[in-house]
């Protein structure tokens, strides 16, 4: 069946229908990983955009019962140049096709996704939709460009109550803003006793869990919109030792006095190269954010630097001056995308041992 | 970090003389490298003794020394020159074992030369077995059972704990020589042999065998600040067990999810750390495809053929990087050449499929062994980038130039041996996997006879399905679109509506079914880029832009394959170079990503395409060049001249009559007849019947051959009927459309000439007089500049010849021809309208840039106003003498006599004072050990045995001993020269094989007995010197120019002279 894919710029792409057969308009984006889609398509941070997958072949190992980050996806759409029929890899127990179509997401694909990629490339993300070839496109560009595209997207995928991911060692407390399993899953490794809690939760509520340290989620959407959260950085912040990542490292920002901007078309794939300017290494990490911290407004702030990307050298990490607190722009947990970040998990677990030695240690710390 | 200043100068070590394993990818990674150390300000010392190189170019080095890369020369050039450095890890195995012998001699200590680059030891720890292993342990990184074994014994040992099959891989090795999988005892014993003698250390890994694992590859970089990153992995499509070399490969990988990936990427990158590697590595492991469970198989701590591939695929350029690493730059400092604007501490992303598919050299060795397994057999490879694998496979397929365009064989056959081709790995299994799907066997029957991922047999599934949507839907334009986003060739989508492959053409043409063009770009389009970096595929958007400027398009050459070697690799670069220097666009098509043509920097626009007429006139119709230079591009370019000209392209230089009047053997004969220019008798024959009047007619022996061939391929010398029939009944299927020449052989000396022409004004660089007589295929002769036997009468005719010939065949450009001077007459064998293998060898001696020159006059200026006029252009000073080099070692069961048909993979030069000297030099390079005393074997053809008295007689004055069967022996009995008789094949004594394995004889003459019909004896007796790496000569001039260089080398020790009788002064 064939299906389209209309640009509010006017192009129309003529493609093959897969996943559901739905009709869902978002913000057209592309990921550059070539591999991952798994991981991608249940990326929170993606909630209500079309991702389009720059590598051509797409559900050549299937969907496993693994590799998700979130239990619903929340992409609007998805789109590729082409969908494998039969996928091979011993984890793979569903096709995406399959898999897509359980979870109410349209898929297009045999389109020149490339052309697509640099359409977004030269004039920044733009809405989309995916629909069926009845629609005729004038029509729809109307209505498309009608469409307030929500702002709420982190309420939509953020727990609903707190709950807890039990360990033997440090307690702490995650704010879900539209987190990332792979973030539950480093803390776990390290052996943390997580609480995820909701991203209204206040300052209070989370002291009130007696935290040894607290760690910002990623998520989607602008930083701007999740006023409540900056209130509650600015009051938790010094007090704990603070860890965030994408969303959380805007949010902690925007707590601390400096402004985020929307990105042309973002950073979003495996391969940004990030310079860490406290040592001069350079690590390839997993990026995917519309947002970014504005360079200049971080002077004058008591955050610093510490991180830019190689390319086009926007804020890719930042820490306070006097707190034990940092955060960075991109994916330390990685899925998808490679692992060299990873440490700054082991850097989180250090600040925070280093903060309770001079506070009180916890009885949960003592390893039976 | 900022580059080094401490030193200024840096030696760099080329790989040498092309051979299965090791081919033109040295050529690119050592250019680049030159070219990155200079544009860094270094001044750089190269040395490599292959001629046929962009890199041995006066320009790319500012000393470049052809010179054999050994000991003694090496340290000679290190102590005159006195580099402050050496780059050891861009030239190959041999540059890094060069290294590694030089640091092992102390000459680098001892000239304070310092190795830049990764660290010997760390290479040491990379490529010993041992050392290996125990780094793994040490990072906990898993390595399959295995066990370091010195003898059979400690083999046998080991087979008894982990069972069969193992794996042999003999250390310091290049492309798995000398290894293999055994299943058996019997193999066992081989194998192992075998391998332990071709390792330099007398070592071999026994390793359980893995096979049926995904083989994945992974090219890392690393700089000296610890910054790592991964170009580019890569998915074997046969598992492991096939050689990497031999395995067809797409690019990324295919089945492994990012957490699978993820997995292999950080343990390449731990290994790359461990080892301290500065520059490039490749890292190849085996992924259970049930598991996570993954095997380390090996590192390759260099830039190798897979880096090349790597840099091709993705336009990350390794080489040049790895040059920069070394002199000390980071990876975060340096920029990304293609995109210009990002940095080259990045990681490319790419939106296409790449495969490569490894051409190997069965079509001239059909007896060869053509199973494939851990020891390389081919002699190059093509890529294909496509948007889909369908397309990406059937491109690579088609830029084969095997005789396949589609997944089908070329005849038919029967079940059993399309279960048993595909069950056990050979050359053609693509093929009877095609063949097997068409007959309805499952991709799941399939997967289990090969273990070949499900995956990528549903690929060729899809494409083999395709073939009857295509067949029931003629010029149907959605079908026909579908297909040929699937790759479907023109050619096979003819065959399939019984139509002519340019009706389809041109009704594709015509409905707009024409392909646009996609930039490789490192980064999947998400920045922008301009590299002029361009593959085919059926989509929507083009990207190529067009530009005002008139343009040239230059055909390269293709796989390399014998008989078409890098040197022309060598000539379309140059060409390029020539069309740009003129003021035009060059535009460049070729499919080979081991060489400098595909490096992107080199062309105004580079496009990876395959050879055939459509792809190339797809190119064609979108630039609308000015013309198309088809000289450079060795016969795969010729061979597609009529076809472009029915397209109505126009052909620069010689013209389409013209070059056909040279290839066509009747016409030749005609043309050669009203210049009255004498040539062999000869002629075409349509049958057999007629091929036997015909040899009857000129008498025996002669020279059969199909008409157009390429290096000599189906080339036969017949004494006699009988063995004309059995040639024409084995060696070709004679046809009208498919005829045989055959020509009267003319025994004597050969002549080669190069010559340039415009028509008026012809310049002839140079003539090469070939050591081994007239029979021997010009490829694998040792050439000699400037001729040293030949009158200057038989000099001045060969040069009133070529003149005639280049103006009489209306020559524009480049033109190459062999003579052969018999009874004192100079006849012509051959005439080649375009570059020949000679022309590097020629340009470099005689400094007369050959192929630009013939560019420059093939776009209209004249010889005269680039300052050349007519003639010989004088004698350079020296000798210089090209020497061929072979590949038999990979090659199991292949003859090594040489004759007609060409056998070498590569070449070396060899240059000096003398003619011995020269020669001394040229095979030496060529890996040739030249012993002052030692053995010879004897065994010789009864009509050699006259002329091998000589020999004889000079290898004893020589001090050499003589080993004979009994037959040459007594001849040489009878002549008093002293010789030991060894048994003949199959004796209860030591026989003729054992003196050979036991090394007893350090040389082997052995000559043809006769004709076709394998003769088991001495074939036995070649191939026994080959396995053993003793030299054996079947030619006795190459016997009598070694003998000549032994000569020379020894002071000879002759009894003082009897006095005669009548001076004897009597004592009484």
């Amino acid at each position: 069946m064939k299906r389209q894919l209309i640009l509010e710029d006017g192009t129309v792409f003529i493609g093959k229908a897969f996943g559901s057969s739905t009709e869902k308009i978002g913000e057209v984006v592309f990921n550059t990983g070539m591999t991952g889609y798994q991981e991608i398509l249940s990326d929170p941070s993606y909630c209500g955009q079309i991702v389009t997958l720059t590598y051509p072949l797409i559900g050549n190992y299937g969907i496993n019962r693994d590799d998700f980050e979130s239990i619903h996806p929340a992409i609007a759409g998805m789109v590729v140049k082409e969908v494998a029929e039969l996928p091979s890899n011993w984890r793979s127990e569903l096709t995406l096709d399959e898999f897509l179509k359980q979870k109410g997401i349209p898929g297009i694909s045999g389109i020149d996704t490339r052309k697509l990629t640099r359409i977004i490339r030269n004039h920044g993300t733009l809405k989309g939709i995916i629909c069926g070839l009845n629609h005729k496109s004038e029509n729809i560009i109307e209505q498309m460009k009608a469409t307030v595209l929500p702002v709420n997207q982190v309420k939509q995928v953020s727990t609903k109550t707190a709950y807890r991911n039990p360990g033997r060692g440090y307690r702490v407390v995650l704010v879900d803003y539209g987190m990332k399993q792979g973030i539950l899953r480093d803390l776990n490794d390290r052996g943390f006793d997580v609480i995820v809690v909701p991203h209204n939760t206040t300052a209070e509520e989370v002291l009130n869990l007696h935290p040894d340290g607290i760690m910002l989620s990623n998520g989607p959407g602008d930083p701007v919109d999740v006023t409540c959260a900056i209130q509650m950085i600015k009051e938790i912040q010094g007090k704990v030792p603070l860890f965030g990542i994408c969303l959380g490292h805007q949010l902690f920002a925007l707590a601390n006095g400096c402004e985020t901007e929307k990105m042309k078309f973002g950073h979003r794939g495996s391969n940004h190269p990030v310079k860490d300017l406290r040592t001069g290494k350079v690590a390839l990490t997993s990026q995917n954010h519309g947002y970014t911290v504005n360079v200049d407004s971080v002077q004058g702030t008591d955050l610093e630097v510490t991180h830019l990307a190689l390319n086009d050298e926007t804020i890719e990490g930042l820490k306070h001056k006097t707190y034990p607190a940092f955060t960075v722009q991109y994916h330390p947990e990685a899925s998808p995308g490679p692992e060299d970040a990873n440490y700054l998990f082991d850097e989180f677990y250090k600040m925070i041992e280093a903060h309770a030695v001079k506070g009180e240690v916890l009885c949960q710390n003592v390893r039976i | 970090m900022p580059k080094r200043t401490n030193i200024k100068s840096i030696l760099v070590i080329g790989s040498g003389p092309i051979i299965i394993g090791q081919a033109a990818e040295f050529d690119y990674a050592g250019t680049q490298a030159c070219m990155a150390l200079k544009e860094e300000g270094y001044r750089v010392i190269l040395i490599n003794s292959n001629p046929a190189t962009i890199m041995t170019d006066s320009e790319m080095a500012d000393k470049v020394y052809i010179e054999p890369i050994t000991l003694e020369f090496v340290s000679k050039i290190i102590r005159k020159e006195r580099p402050d450095a050496l780059l050891p890890t861009l030239g190959g195995q041999t540059g890094l074992n060069m290294a590694v012998e030089l640091a092992n001699a102390g000459i680098l200590e001892e000239c304070g030369v310092q190795i830049l680059g990764t660290k010997l030891s760390a290479i040491q720890q990379a490529e010993d077995r041992d050392l290996f292993r125990n780094l793994m342990n040490e990072l906990g990184e898993p390595v399959p059972d295995s066990e370091i074994i010195h003898n059979l014994e400690e083999a046998k040992q080991f087979v008894e704990q982990v069972g069969y099959p193992v794996i042999v891989r003999p250390a310091f090795t290049l492309g798995g020589t000398g290894g293999g999988i055994c299943s058996d005892e019997d193999e066992l014993l081989e194998i192992v042999t075998g391998g332990l003698k071709s390792s330099p250390v007398t070592q071999c890994l026994l390793e359980k065998s893995i096979a049926g694992f995904k083989e994945i590859e992974y090219e890392v970089m690393r700089d000296a600040n610890d910054n790592a990153i991964v170009v580019c992995n890569m998915e074997n499509f046969d598992p492991v067990g096939v050689h990497t070399g031999d395995s067809i490969v797409a690019a990324p990988s295919q089945t492994l999810s990012d957490r699978e990936y993820q997995m292999l990427r950080n343990t390449s990158l731990k290994i790359i750390r461990a080892l301290k590697i500065e520059g490039g590595c490749n890292v190849q492991l085996a992924l259970d495809p049930d598991s996570y469970q993954y095997y380390v198989i090996e590192v390759n701590p260099r830039v190798s053929r897979s880096s090349a591939l790597a840099s091709k695929a993705t336009g990350y350029p390794i080489a040049k990087l790895a040059a920069k690493i070394a002199v000390g730059l980071t990876l975060d400092e340096m920029m990304n050449p293609v995109t210009g604007k990002t940095y080259a501490s990045f990681e490319p992303a790419l939106d296409y499929v790449v495969t490569k598919i490894p051409r190997w050299p069965f079509d001239k060795f059909e007896s060869a062994n053509r199973n494939l397994g851990t020891q390389m057999k081919a002699t190059g490879e093509v890529m294909a980038i496509g948007r889909t694998f369908e397309e990406s496979i059937l491109k690579a397929v088609r830029s084969l130039e095997a005789g396949f365009h589609h997944l089908e064989l070329q005849e038919d056959t029967d079940d059993a041996v399309i279960e048993k081709r595909i069950r056990k790995a050979g050359d053609e299994r693509l093929f009877y996997i095609g063949e097997a799907l068409r007959r309805g066997v499952t991709i799941q029957t399939i997967h289990d006879w090969s273990e070949i991922d499900l995956f990528f047999l549903q690929k060729l599934k899809n494409i083999v399905d395709f073939e009857k949507e295509l067949k029931q839907n003629p010029f149907d334009e959605e079908v026909l679109l579908t297909g040929k986003q699937m790759g479907f060739s023109d050619k096979k989508i003819a065959s399939l509506w019984h139509e002519k492959e340019i009706t389809v053409y041109e009704w594709r043409k015509e409905k707009g079914i024409m392909p646009v063009y996609k930039m490789v770009d490192t980064c999947a389009a998400e920045f922008e880029s301009e590299t002029p970096y361009f593959y085919g595929t059926f989509e929507d958007e083009n990207e190529s832009v067009v530009t005002d400027k008139k343009s040239v398009v230059v055909l390269g050459s293709g796989p390399i394959r014998i008989g078409q070697g890098v040197e022309f690799d060598y000539a379309t670069v140059h060409s390029v170079w020539a069309i740009k220097e003129a003021g035009y666009e060059a535009i460049i098509i070729n499919n080979n990503p081991e060489t400098v043509s595909t490096d992107f920097s080199i062309s105004d626009k580079l496009y990876f395409e395959p050879l055939t007429i459509e792809d190339v006139m797809h190119v064609i119709d979108l630039e609308k060049p000015i013309g198309v230079i088809v000289q450079f591009g060795g016969q795969t370019a010729i061979n597609l001249a009529a076809q472009l000209v029915e397209h109505g392209v126009t052909i620069l230089g010689t013209s389409l009559e013209d070059l056909d009047r040279a290839e066509n053997r009747d016409k030749f004969e005609h043309a050669l007849s009203e210049m009255a220019i004498p040539q062999p008798k000869g002629k075409t024959a349509f049958s057999v019947e007629e091929a036997v009047k015909i040899a009857t007619e000129i008498g025996y022996p002669t020279l059969v051959r199909p008409s157009y061939v390429l290096g000599g391929r189906a080339m036969e010398i017949v004494d006699k009927e009988e063995e004309l029939l059995y040639y024409m009944k084995h060696a070709v299927k004679i046809n009208p459309e498919h005829p045989v020449l055959i020509d009267r052989y003319l025994t004597g000396k050969e002549i080669e000439v190069d010559a340039i022409s415009d028509g008026n004004t012809v310049v002839i660089p140079g003539i090469m007089e070939h050591i081994e007589r007239a029979g021997v295929h010009s490829g694998d002769s040792i050439a000699v500049y400037p001729p040293q036997n030949i009158t200057t009468l038989q000099m001045e005719k060969i040069v009133e010849y070529t003149e005639e010939l280049a103006k009489g065949l209306n020559i524009i450009g480049l033109l190459n021809i062999q003579y052969v001077i018999s009874n004192d007459e100079v006849y012509v064998i051959e005439v080649n309208p375009r570059s020949s293998r000679t022309v590097p060898f020629l340009s470099k001696i005689t400094n007369i840039p050959m192929a630009n020159l013939a560019t420059k006059v093939i776009l209209g200026k004249t010889l005269e106003e680039l300052g050349f006029s007519n003639g010989l252009v004088p004698e350079k000073k020296g000798v210089y003498v090209k020497v061929p080099v072979f590949s038999f070692a990979k090659l199991k069961r292949v003859d090594i006599t040489l004759g007609p048909e060409m056998k070498s993979t590569g070449e070396v030069m060899g240059k000096d004072v003398t003619l011995e000297k020269a020669l001394y030099k040229g095979l030496v390079a060529s890996g040739m050990k030249v012993r002052e005393h030692g053995s010879v074997l004897l065994t010789v053809a009864d009509k050699d045995k006259e002329e091998v008295l000589q020999l004889a007689r000079r290898f004893h004055a020589i001090g050499y001993n003589l080993i004979a069967t009994s037959g040459t022996a007594a001849l040489l009995k009878n002549e008093n020269i002293p010789v030991s008789i060894v048994d003949k094949i199959g004796s209860e004594h030591k026989d003729v094989l054992d003196v050979i394995r036991t090394g007893e004889a350090q040389l082997v003459v052995n000559t043809l007995t006769k004709g076709k019909q394998p003769e088991r004896d001495g074939f036995r007796i070649r191939r026994e010197s080959v396995e053993n790496n003793v030299p054996c000569l079947t030619s006795l001039d190459t016997a009598e120019a070694i003998l000549r260089v032994i000569e020379s080398m020894n002071f000879s020790a002759e009894p003082m002279e009897h006095a005669p009788k009548s001076r004897e002064v009597i004592y009484t």
